[in-house]
């Protein structure tokens, strides 16, 4: 084909198309064969049974916040540490250590936020 | 043009096997489930139970969708598919068989993409998928939605990097991220299989991938006691079953994945039995962690939440960094 880029981009692509198709292709038959009757009272939204009080979207635990900026941090040493075990034979003795150095000034960060608590949930 | 084709089909052929087999897991998820629990499963319909997904399919089909008037409408309609695409995209990286296969006189790749990032584009199809519980339970505006799209997401991203960080001893091993020379680094029996250096990494990216699949010990996201039905409460009918379609897919991806990267992909255990193709090997060692899945589910009771966050930041991000380092060590010695 034309060159290994547009080739990715056409198989993921064309993946992702017919994925969705089969999705919306489902859907759209369960919308030909379910009846449908308006009710007022359908679209209200579940509460056990009682009228919702209050708008849903509430203020909730900080600590899900917390995972995720750790997410991101911890993500992104994974991602750093990939090109490196690629080439970790071509780099030798000198990758391994700068490797630990890395690493070791990532689990600093990571025993700071153990200590402070951001890992407990009660 | 030929070659365009050759992708049609090899396409079609990826999501018959991934959405054909959706309706058996099914039907064996709820027959192993009765036999755990010393009942029967499904019996009525058809023989054995046998059509009772279709069944399910066709309930499913003639139920009316609804949106509720206090939900997102737009995401509320699209996050279904964020779930269910990613897996079906994560398909292509997988190698059924091996490369230049002369199959009717073409020349033929028995993988749909041979992409050189192929664990990066894995994992990051991995991350795409938490959207959708997430943006499914934010726009549904309701509480139990609310709080298990919250936990799901928080579930699915604390062990995506214990299974993010699990994987890179076997790159070290392999040294490559593409699929199918990781599975070539495998050749030649079981005894070169990833699974026995790298016990650790394996064990730590399987229970990760339970977690990752939202499945029981970890369906902390969907925990029926508590949450009613966690991010998928407001949804109904079909849109409903994409989403649980989605997650039967992402169980198979996940055991495809998990087979080929940790038990030799498509290679056969003893060399003399390189006759039976690759493609039967590889959906057999599917279909084992497939049952592993199914059997931890009805064996085990849930875990709480304090102890699943627990388990993936205290215990398996330690100890994931530590397989890493011993590996780079012993390879650097040998």
């Amino acid at each position: 084909m034309v060159n290994p880029t547009v080739d990715l981009l056409i198989q993921f692509g064309l993946m992702a198309f017919i994925g969705a198709a089969v999705a919306f292709a489902l859907i759209t038959m369960s919308h030909m064969m379910s009846p449908t009757s308006k009710n007022p009272n359908k679209a209200i939204s579940y509460e056990c049974g009682v009228l919702p009080c209050a708008e849903a979207r509430v203020p909730y635990n900080v600590h899900f916040y917390l995972v995720a900026v750790l997410f991101v941090l911890f993500d992104l040493e994974a991602v750093f540490l990939y090109p490196w075990a690629v080439a970790y034979r071509t780099l030798g003795v000198v990758g391994l250590v700068e490797m630990f150095i890395f690493i070791g000034i990532l689990l600093v960060g990571y025993f700071y936020a153990w200590k402070k608590g951001v890992l407990d949930w009660e | 043009m030929t070659e365009f084709i050759i992708l049609i089909i090899k396409l079609v052929l990826i999501i018959a096997v991934a959405v054909g087999m959706v309706p058996f897991l099914i039907f064996f998820e709820r027959k192993f489930a009765g036999f755990f629990q010393s009942r029967m499963g499904p019996t009525y319909a058809g023989p054995w139970g046998s059509l009772q997904s279709f069944g399910d399919m066709a309930k499913l089909m003639s139920k009316e969708d609804l949106v509720p008037a206090a939900a997102d409408g737009p995401v509320f309609r699209i996050a279904p598919y964020i779930l269910f695409v990613p897996a079906f995209v994560s398909m292509t990286l997988i190698p059924f068989g091996p490369m230049d296969v002369d199959i009717f006189g073409y020349n033929v790749d028995l993988v749909v993409s041979s992409f050189d990032a192929g664990v990066i584009m894995f994992l990051a199809l991995g991350s795409l998928a938490v959207y959708g519980p997430v943006l499914g339970g934010w726009a549904s505006n309701n509480n139990w939605a609310l709080l298990g799209a919250l936990r799901s997401g928080a579930q699915m991203v604390s062990y995506e990097i214990s299974m993010g960080l699990a994987v890179v001893g076997v790159i070290v091993m392999a040294n490559t991220l593409n699929f199918v020379d990781i599975v070539d680094a495998q050749a030649g029996g079981f005894w070169n299989w990833f699974f026995i250096p790298q016990l650790v990494g394996f064990v730590i990216f399987f229970v990760a991938s339970i977690a990752e699949l939202n499945r029981d010990p970890f369906n902390l996201a969907e925990a029926e006691q508590e949450l009613v039905a966690g991010y998928m409460t407001e949804y109904s009918g079909m849109r409903w079953g994409i989403f649980m379609f989605g997650e039967y897919v992402n169980m198979v991806v996940m055991s495809a994945v998990i087979s080929t990267i940790f038990l030799g992909g498509w290679r056969a255990p003893f060399e003399f039995l390189d006759v039976i193709p690759g493609f039967i090997w590889l959906v057999s060692k599917m279909l084992f962690f497939i049952f592993l899945y199914m059997w931890i589910r009805w064996t085990l009771p849930r875990y709480r939440y304090n102890q699943l966050m627990d388990i993936g930041w205290k215990i398996f991000l330690p100890l994931a960094i530590a397989n890493l380092a011993v590996t780079a060590l012993i390879i650097s010695v040998v």
